[in-house]
């Protein structure tokens, strides 16, 4: 595989490591959601197990549904934000 | 591209057709059983009217185009291979023993709920994009380019294979025990009619053929699951949305579990049960007098009831007792302390099934806690790791697309994951509710049909007539079942569910032989050894990997290896430990070479292989020889972060990766970065 990058366009290198750094920052913001949806339930779920909602115990809650919801939230963020992202530094899908 | 939205309208016009024929079909049976059809031709009809419908879409997609056959021709639009991802994800297990692992694990059970979703989130942040950019056709595709030759492929097509192989193996034999259980043909014939129904779908079509079957089946699978659950849910709370409703149920079954752990002639059933242990735990010590004197006072019972003439019922149960008298004594060890367990294991009340980590004390708490988040870890990375969900997202038409389809996949596993708690809490309060207490004589029918199929087990150990609910078990698998017979609904829901457990198991392992296939016929076939191969020859070879490997995993299946289906548990841990490192630093971290990675990958998946010998009873090992007590199911913990160490401190004490694979980094992070091949 012999790939041609041109070296020559500076300018569309500055846009490619911008746009990658804005890439970077929306994934590491969204780990970090992401990470506290996964382990704070479980890590917590005595003390979250006291407070109810609807019913459940909050804890249970989180870890049966609540965390999950999150997950769809970040993955529908995700998306959001990375066609803002191509937007904004006019990358376009091949597709 | 221009014929996409066409093509999208176009297969959501006859996916939609087609779910309402499907419906109106159960419609149809549901009448006939009315007039008569018995149980036996409903499963039957069921079986072969589904294989039929996967046969039919497999022919139609069949396909000489290497693209059509590996990737599915790159064009299938983000919300189908949302469906598609969620068919091949889902497998025999979550469909079937999901609920149940709930019902007896309670909240601890939900780190399956938790870790195979959230693993989602890692798939479309780090991975299922990059990888479409890069749209080669498998996994150690990927590893190759990137670092740069064979040896990085050939560590992939190993992890690849081996933890593909097992999971394949459990695939088929969930299919032979839904056949052998609900539609009532023996379980080695059964193993054959699922190998015959994954043929079908992937040997013409591959990948194009496997896409548009696995669409057909979540729409099964998922009709399947939600429909029994949600007319219990109307029958008990008056919503039909148990996903919703649980939360009140659970709190009522909270109160139930009070009571019933107070009462006290659970209480006392459990004390026999503590003599039954001590009695079995006496003759263990006493092996071998203990068996010599167990066989002589059986024959001296049998004896004498003949010499008294006792009714031929009698007798018969007499020499039954005698034949299972254990031969010998290690059997007899083996057997008695298989009933030891049993019993010790009735003579404490489940934890509360909303209860967090329970534990006798503050230690076992926390170590359940421990074990708890590091199980939810590696089923996630697991799930990010997994072959053959990652090689679904080289079949989206774009990086977008791509991206997409990981949101509609994680919303369509979702619709299962979030009703399978609901699943075991429903369950759980109408067999607390209305079963335990009640007289044996009176339970419902199904209590003994399924106890003739060794299902349910009552055992009345104080003979009172009445059940505790410490004299009751039911397998696991069976609890998903229970639920439409609890809600009193008629067969044909029962064979509905049995079709949907079948079109879980048959589209996960046709996603897992394609990966193996693929990853045996193209990386090792023709990226290593013939490079000159034609087109023909290539899907030829693909296409006789896959017979083979289908037959091998079927007989594998049809030795009923109950002993070696824990392993597909370790999958996760395996997949976790060999790729994951490996695939997220070679995307964000371009100084990750080719040392490094070869290096991180075997160091991975060894500890994680060591852990698991060292701790696992089967190969063995012991917990005493645990790390920080955590269970070798998630032995992918120390994997992974083995790897990560390794991957980064050998790649910066070797040279850095030459330009041109610094570049390809580039070119997969930049979804418009144009490329020559």
């Amino acid at each position: 595989m012999s790939q041609n990058v041109n070296g020559s366009q500076d300018e569309g290198d500055a846009r490619s490591r911008a746009y990658w750094r804005a890439t970077l920052r929306l994934t590491g913001v969204l780990l970090l959601v992401w990470a506290g949806a996964s382990f704070l339930p479980g890590w917590f779920a005595d003390e979250l197990n006291t407070v109810v909602f609807f019913g459940w115990p909050l804890g249970f809650y989180m870890a049966g549904q609540g965390s999950l919801i999150i997950f769809i939230c970040i993955v529908w963020l995700y998306d959001r934000g990375m066609v803002r992202l191509e937007k904004r530094y006019g990358v376009k899908d091949e597709g | 591209m221009s014929s996409q939205p066409a093509f999208f309208r176009r297969l959501g016009r006859y996916y939609l057709i087609y779910a309402l024929v499907f419906v109106g079909f159960v419609g149809l049976l549901a009448v006939a059983e009315q007039f008569g059809l018995s149980p036996r031709w409903i499963g039957q009809i069921f079986l072969f009217l589904t294989i039929a419908i996967y046969a039919a879409i497999g022919v139609m997609s069949r396909t000489s185009d290497v693209s059509e056959y590996y990737v599915a021709g790159r064009r299938v639009p983000a919300l189908f291979n949302g469906m598609a991802t969620a068919a091949d994800w889902m497998s025999a297990a979550s469909f079937i023993g999901l609920a149940g692992t709930l019902y007896y694990a309670g909240f601890e059970g939900l780190a399956f709920v938790t870790g195979w979703t959230g693993g989602y989130v890692l798939v479309a942040l780090l991975l299922a994009p990059f990888l479409r950019k890069f749209g080669q056709f498998t996994i150690p595709d990927f590893l190759g380019a990137r670092y740069e030759g064979h040896f990085a492929r050939v560590v992939g097509v190993f992890a690849a294979v081996l933890a593909s192989f097992v999971y394949v193996v459990a695939q088929i034999y969930g299919v032979g025990l839904i056949t052998s259980r609900f539609i009532g043909i023996e379980f080695e014939i059964g193993v054959f009619v699922g190998l015959a129904g994954i043929l079908v779908c992937s040997f013409l079509g591959g990948m194009r053929a496997v896409t548009w079957t696995q669409v057909a089946q979540y729409l099964i699978l998922i009709i399947a699951y939600l429909v029994p659950v949600a007319i219990l849910s109307y029958k008990v709370t008056g919503v039909p949305v148990p996903q919703v409703m649980y939360g009140q149920v659970l709190h009522d079954l909270g109160v139930k579990e009070l009571e019933l752990f107070s009462e006290p002639r659970e209480s006392a059933v459990r004390i026999l049960y503590q003599g039954r242990a001590d009695e079995y735990a006496r003759k263990i010590a006493a092996l071998p007098e203990s068996l010599t004197t167990e066989r002589l006072a059986l024959v001296q019972k049998a004896n004498e009831l003949r010499s008294q003439g006792a009714s031929a019922r009698e007798i018969a149960v007499a020499e039954r007792l005698l034949r299972d008298v254990p031969r010998t004594p290690d059997e007899a060890r083996v057997k008695w302390d298989r009933v030891r367990q049993d019993s010790l294991a009735r003579t404490v009340h489940p934890p509360p099934h909303a209860e967090a980590h329970p534990g006798a004390d503050q230690a076992a708490r926390d170590n359940a806690r421990n074990n708890f988040i590091a199980l939810v870890f590696v089923l996630m990375i697991g799930t990010a790791a997994l072959p053959h969900i990652l090689t679904r997202y080289y079949t989206t038409p774009s990086v977008r697309e791509a991206r997409r389809s990981v949101f509609w996949s994680l919303l369509f596993i979702f619709l299962l994951y979030v009703t399978a708690p609901a699943y075991a809490v429903f369950a759980k309060w109408e067999v607390y509710s209305s079963l335990v207490g009640s007289h044996i004589e009176t339970l419902p029918h199904w209590v003994a049909s399924w106890g003739r199929v060794g299902l349910v087990k009552i055992d009345d150990i104080n003979r009172d007539g009445i059940l505790q609910l410490a004299e009751l078990s039911i397998n696991s698998d069976a609890i998903l079942l229970l639920v439409p017979e609890l809600a009193g609904l008629p067969y044909v829901v029962s064979g509905l569910v049995a079709a949907g457990g079948l079109a879980a198991a048959l589209s996960t392992a046709d996603g897992l032989l394609l990966t193996i296939s693929h990853a045996l016929s193209h990386d090792l076939y023709y990226k290593m050894i013939n490079p000159e191969a034609s087109t023909q020859r290539r899907l030829v070879i693909t296409k006789s990997q896959l017979l083979v490997v289908a037959v091998v995993a079927a007989w594998v299946a049809s030795l009923r290896p109950d002993n070696i289906l824990f392993m597909v548990g370790l999958a996760f841990s395996i997949a976790a430990a060999a790729f994951f490192p490996a695939l997220v630093l070679g995307i964000f971290w371009k100084r990750a070479n080719k040392w490094g990675a070869v290096t991180g990958m075997i160091a991975g998946m060894g500890v994680t292989l060591f852990y698991i010998v060292r701790t696992h009873p089967f190969f063995g090992g012991s917990m005493s020889d645990a790390w920080l007590d955590i269970h070798p199911i998630s032995s992918g913990v120390f994997g992974v972060s083995v790897g990560f160490v390794v991957i980064a401190v050998v790649s910066l004490l070797t040279p850095p990766p030459p330009p041109e694979v610094q570049a390809l980094v580039d070119y997969v992070r930049m979804p418009d970065r144009p490329v020559k091949h």
